[in-house]
């Protein structure tokens, strides 16, 4: 009888916090679950007009089947693992380096002034950023063909020509991103203990040996850890940015998984087409997604909760 | 102890003070340019002769959008679901992360709803999906409809979370000992030592709101719902296409007309579009490594 009071007793305490999960949940049903059930549109033959749950005609896989004999899907998937993969590897490298050079300035003002403004592209919308650099990269008028110009250089397509735009793309992601990417890396090397580099003085050790010995192994594990977490992007080739820039002349190596599905959905109102593509993007990343997470906690101890 | 620079450290120092200066004026320029040609006469812009500075110095682009109605619309929208979004956001954001802060044994179904919400993180729906659940509730050409789909953002809630979790227990303890419930604690305890991250999270969710775009042009049919952003895109995408749409506006307009291009008029709109980035993000800094890298990574 003492036991069920207790029981009764702690479930009274935690009633309140009950009640604080309610609103968020309800909303995460509806609008998340909702919608994770709303991937049967892949797997019918989906009228708008009859509602998400409405009576609609079961056609199993065969969706699927359409998606993968259309002609492009190939490129799509090898244009999206493309973009991703190389915005992954620079996304790591560029902020590093980043953040090991500005530890080397030692004024903490001039250090603050660089990160605010290499932060600055970080906070802007890819509509903004898109907007800019649609003028700056044009090749009769823009400041960076203008540029060329003057070194002698003939003009750059650069979001025109299909052998351009991926590189474009990658460029782009890593200047709106490394400087705010940096924040992490530059918090683990303040981390780093002082004591370690007066005693590797003391031992003679020169500055590439202290940086080589001590500053790379202090974040080398939060490098791992950022490497590993990054797998989870494997199909996301930046939809804001590709959508704002790209042009049916680049789609041969600029049209992604997103923008695919876009176009199908929204464009062409191929519902259960755009859904089938939509979940096969889905289901491959959330297998990356998992996995990183586990690798990342084998590695680094890391727990998302 | 102070150690003389060597001779070769100094040469490193100033070559990489010079290249830090090239990578920071590499992110601002494209900005200092931005607002150069919104205050430069067109055909100097056409001509490619705008670098930093305006050229034939003019306010007439932004003169020409004080005259246009959809740009002022569309701010009065983005302000709108700001005003609302951004509280929504923050408010859903501290319930959920308290209670998913306390310890299995304080509260028991904590992993059966860590997990529900991290579940959405995992797998995500797709656009059509999403957009059908979103008319199903009759969102369409509301507002709500930018504000109640991504009303609980996990990832800062797990911030949030694991940042209270760091809290020393010693000081829940205290106040639990003083007869505070949760709500008490939560108010007088938690969240004033939270202040870092709770900061972090509102510029986040902030941002969030003011730079989405894409919700706003697949749930709003008619133009004069689109936020700022939305607006903009098809003014970056069309650009010809907002002279026009403006020609036959009003005759305060015409007399406009001639003297802006497209460029200059979107660059106007650009920059007046980033201020209130510009003016928020540089002051939270401080907080980005405490409550960010604190809260989403733990030693």
């Amino acid at each position: 009888m003492f036991a069920s009071l207790k029981r009764k007793d702690k479930l009274a305490r935690e009633l309140p916090l009950y009640f604080m999960l309610l609103p968020a949940v309800v909303l995460v049903a509806v609008y998340s679950y909702g919608s994770m059930a709303g991937v049967i549109i892949a797997f019918q033959k989906f009228i708008p007009a009859r509602g998400l749950f409405g009576h609609q005609q079961w056609v199993g896989f065969k969706n699927f089947a359409t998606l993968f004999s259309m002609p492009n899907i190939g490129t799509v998937i090898r244009n999206t693992v493309v973009i991703a993969l190389s915005k992954m590897v620079a996304g790591v490298i560029v902020p590093v380096a980043f953040a090991l050079l500005l530890n080397e300035v030692r004024s903490l003002l001039t250090k603050r002034i660089f990160q605010t403004v290499v932060y600055l592209p970080h906070f802007l919308s890819w509509v903004i950023l898109s907007g800019i650099l649609i003028n700056l990269l044009s090749p009769s008028e823009g400041f960076v063909n203008i540029l060329l110009a003057k070194l002698g250089i003939e003009p750059i397509f650069f979001l025109g020509n299909p052998d351009a735009f991926p590189a474009t793309m990658v460029a782009s992601d890593i200047w709106k991103s490394f400087g705010f990417g940096s924040v992490i890396y530059l918090a683990a090397l303040t981390g780093i203990d002082p004591a370690l580099y007066e005693a590797a003085v003391i031992d003679g050790a020169n500055r590439w040996r202290q940086t080589w010995h001590i500053t790379l192994p202090g974040i080398s594990s939060i490098v791992v850890l950022m490497s590993v977490l990054g797998l989870a992007n494997i199909l996301n080739g930046g939809f804001d940015q590709i959508y704002n820039m790209y042009s049916p002349v680049v789609y041969s190596t600029g049209d992604i998984l997103d923008t695919f599905v876009f176009r199908l959905g929204i464009e062409q109102a191929q519902y259960s087409l755009s859904t089938a593509a939509g979940l096969f993007k889905s289901g491959v990343s959330m297998i990356f997604i998992v996995a990183s997470y586990y690798l990342a906690d084998k590695f680094t101890g890391y727990k998302v909760f | 102890m102070r150690i003389k620079a060597s001779m070769p450290r100094k040469i490193f120092l100033v070559c990489n003070m010079a290249f830090l200066l090239i990578v920071a004026l590499l992110c601002l320029a494209p900005f200092i340019n931005l607002l150069a040609v919104s205050f430069s006469d067109k055909t100097a812009v056409a001509a490619g002769e705008v670098t930093f500075f305006p050229v034939g110095f003019t306010t007439v682009s932004y003169q020409f959008i004080t005259n246009t109605s959809k740009f002022f619309m569309s701010l009065l929208v983005s302000l709108h679901r700001t005003a609302i979004g951004v509280p929504i956001n923050l408010l859903l954001i501290i319930l959920t992360a308290y209670p998913l802060s306390k310890s299995r044994s304080d509260f028991r179904a904590r992993s059966l709803f860590s997990w529900f919400f991290v579940v959405t993180i995992l797998f995500n729906a797709g656009l059509i999906p999403t957009y059908m659940v979103v008319k199903t509730t009759g969102l369409i050409d509301s507002v709500w409809s930018l504000v109640l789909p991504g009303a609980v953002p996990v990832f800062s809630m797990l911030v949030v979370m694991n940042y209270m979790r760091s809290l020393p227990k010693e000081l829940l303890e205290a106040a639990h000992m003083d007869g505070a419930g949760h709500v008490q604690t939560l108010v007088r305890v938690v969240l004033p030592v939270s202040a870092p991250t709770i900061a972090t999270v509102t510029l986040f969710a902030f941002v969030d709101h003011w730079n989405s775009w894409f919700d706003g042009m697949i749930y709003m049919n008619q133009i004069q719902h689109y936020p700022l952003q939305t607006y903009l895109q098809t003014v970056v995408v069309n650009p010809e296409e907002f002279i026009r749409n403006n020609t036959d506006l009003s005759g305060n307009l015409s007399k406009y007309l001639s003297m802006v291009s497209a460029r200059t008029t979107g660059a106007a709109q650009m920059f007046l579009a980033m201020i209130p980035i510009l003016c928020i993000y540089p002051f939270l800094q401080k907080y980005f490594t405490t409550g960010l890298v604190m809260g989403s990574v733990k030693e």
